[in-house]
């Protein structure tokens, strides 16, 4: 199943933040956990995360710091902020009412699903 | 091993060439292609299979970095003289514009300055023109610039007209201290104006005003530099000039005030054509003086904690304080606009804020003394002129300073910082409006 590329480009604003409410993460960590997330069904070009990732600390839903870890490369962590965690939150609501909607249209509005094939 | 070392350096080398992609977001995509064949190389690949299918998976370079250039416009700003032969042409073909219009300016205060006998005779009405006579070139020099359409041109106009009935208009008394006031304060303003053609007519955006506040920075400098090459010029000519019995300070009278005319759009157009001089120089300034700003202000707010105004308290007192606390806010908005947005807090932001609370103190301890002498002896126009810019001045740092110890803490990005700077543009216009306009008429234009 190849997901369409409107439904990943809005679904990663959403996934990237509540990856990071788990931890702060970097960003090949946050790739490979959407990858195992998803199934791999989620396929992105990985390079488009990192614009996002900045896009999220202009409008101040994640800082930055650059930090080395023990035998490894200096690399670019990021941490959501409380605005993130608010954004998370709506996101989430909003979210929650799209998949809400579709599924009740899919399971029928409490009509027995023979009536459709009747019709 | 080293063949694939070699084509991570050519990869490399190519994304940093593109437009809004910096040095940090290179090394940040670098260290995510290594992991990327490293773990590729885990499970079998040879490092060279390894490198394809890691580029591969990254994605198409030029669509990435349009991506980056779409979000960092601010980095575009730097480097617009590199977008291409189109814009070069079109930055030489400026160079007339610019020309013509400096020396429009010139003309402009070289005509004043006859009419109003200056330097024998020195009648208010020119100083009190004296922006007039230049910015409004600067104005139409952005306005032609942007290509602005036929509305836009009448708003970038209407202030400068409303300036000119204003200050022409308004019945000064002899000594006015009012009109004394709008001799400081309608630059200012008028200068705000003159950010309107200058955003092309989109004031709304912050984008936008954090360009016209980094424009602000980088044409001081360029004014700055100009100025000290003229200055030595100057001395130099009339070294050589003076044994020849030619009356040197007549030829100053003429070249000065021309060339401060000219000077502020020949500086303006420097900064429009040739940003990547002073790119680097920006963050520079701000690492050296605001450390020095720091120090001499925390002594300063610890000084006068201690030992209180007393008598030292007069008129010239209070403006040097004021004029060092818009020194202070003109060092933030330009350290901010030259600060890299996605970057974490450093000590840099530390020293800043030690920068804007002592600022804060010195504010609230003027504010006190200039109450308490408001309470003795009244309303002056220079007293209330200067309480309104020290409230102005005390809201824009409180709220400055808790936003960077929120930043400071981690609890916010960088952005809402610039977002209350850039939204509280407007109110310091406003309020050198306010002293242009509204004061005059308070105080019986005395």
């Amino acid at each position: 199943m190849r997901i369409d590329k409107d439904l990943v480009a809005a679904s990663s604003t959403p996934l990237v933040l509540a990856i990071l409410a788990e931890d702060e993460s970097y960003g090949y960590a946050i790739l490979k956990r959407i990858r195992a997330l998803s199934g791999g069904e989620l396929e992105w070009s990985d390079g488009m995360l990192y614009p996002l990732l900045h896009r999220l600390g202009r409008l101040g839903y994640v800082t930055t710091e650059w930090r080395t870890p023990p035998e490894g490369r200096r690399r670019r962590y990021y941490m959501l902020t409380d605005d993130g965690r608010a954004a998370l939150a709506d996101q989430r609501r909003q979210w929650a009412t799209v998949t809400r909607a579709l599924n009740d249209v899919w399971r029928g509005p409490g009509e027995p699903l023979t009536a459709m094939g009747e019709a | 091993m080293e063949n694939v070392e070699s084509q991570i350096g050519e990869w490399r080398a190519y994304l940093a060439s593109a437009a809004g992609v910096n040095g940090r977001d290179v090394d940040e995509l670098e260290d995510h292609l290594r992991h990327q064949i490293a773990e590729l190389g885990a499970v079998g690949l040879t490092p060279d299979e390894a490198f394809l299918v890691a580029v591969k998976r990254m994605g198409e370079l030029d669509a990435l970095s349009r991506e980056f250039a779409r979000e960092h416009s601010g980095r575009l700003w730097k480097q617009l003289v590199l977008t291409g032969d189109d814009e070069t042409a079109r930055a030489s073909g400026d160079w007339l514009a610019a020309f013509v219009f400096a020396a429009a300016a010139a003309v402009t205060v070289q005509i004043a300055r006859l009419a109003a006998g200056f330097p024998d005779e020195e009648p208010m009405w020119l100083a009190r023109n004296g922006a007039l006579f230049v910015l409004p070139f600067l104005a139409a020099y952005f306005a032609r610039h942007r290509q602005l359409d036929i509305r836009d041109w009448a708003l970038s106009a209407a202030p400068f007209a409303l300036a000119a009935l204003v200050v022409n208009l308004y019945p000064w008394g002899a000594d006015s201290d009012t009109e004394a006031l709008v001799v400081l304060a309608l630059p200012v303003v008028l200068w705000f104006a003159m950010g309107y053609p200058y955003m092309g007519g989109t004031v709304r955006a912050h984008e936008r005003r954090m360009d016209f506040v980094r424009f602000t920075g980088e044409w001081f400098i360029y004014y700055v530099l100009i100025a000290l090459g003229g200055g030595v010029l100057m001395a130099l000519t009339a070294g050589i000039l003076e044994p020849t019995g030619i009356e040197v300070e007549r030829i100053v009278e003429w070249v000065l005030p021309s060339g401060a005319a000219g000077a502020v759009i020949v500086a303006a157009w420097l900064v429009e054509s040739k940003q990547r001089v002073v790119e680097n120089m920006a963050p520079v300034l701000t690492m050296l003086f605001t450390p020095l700003f720091a120090v001499m202000l925390a002594c300063a707010a610890v000084v006068y904690a201690v030992t209180g105004f007393g008598g030292a308290f007069d008129r010239e007192l209070v403006s040097i304080f004021d004029a060092l606390l818009v020194v202070v806010l003109a060092l933030v908005l330009y350290g901010m606009s030259a600060r890299e947005a996605s970057t974490s807090p450093g000590w840099m932001d530390g020293i800043q804020l030690v920068a804007v609370v002592s600022a804060l103190v010195l504010d609230l301890m003027v504010l006190g003394a200039m109450i308490a002498r408001i309470g003795d002896l009244g309303f002056t126009p220079n007293r209330t002129a200067a309480l309104g810019l020290n409230l102005v001045l005390l809201v824009n740092l409180a709220g400055a300073a808790w936003l960077s110890g929120r930043f400071l803490r981690r609890r916010i990005g960088f952005h809402p910082l610039e977002r209350w700077q850039t939204a509280y543009l407007p109110v310091l216009a406003l309020w050198a409006a306010t002293v242009v306009v509204v004061l005059p008429p308070i105080f019986a234009f005395d």
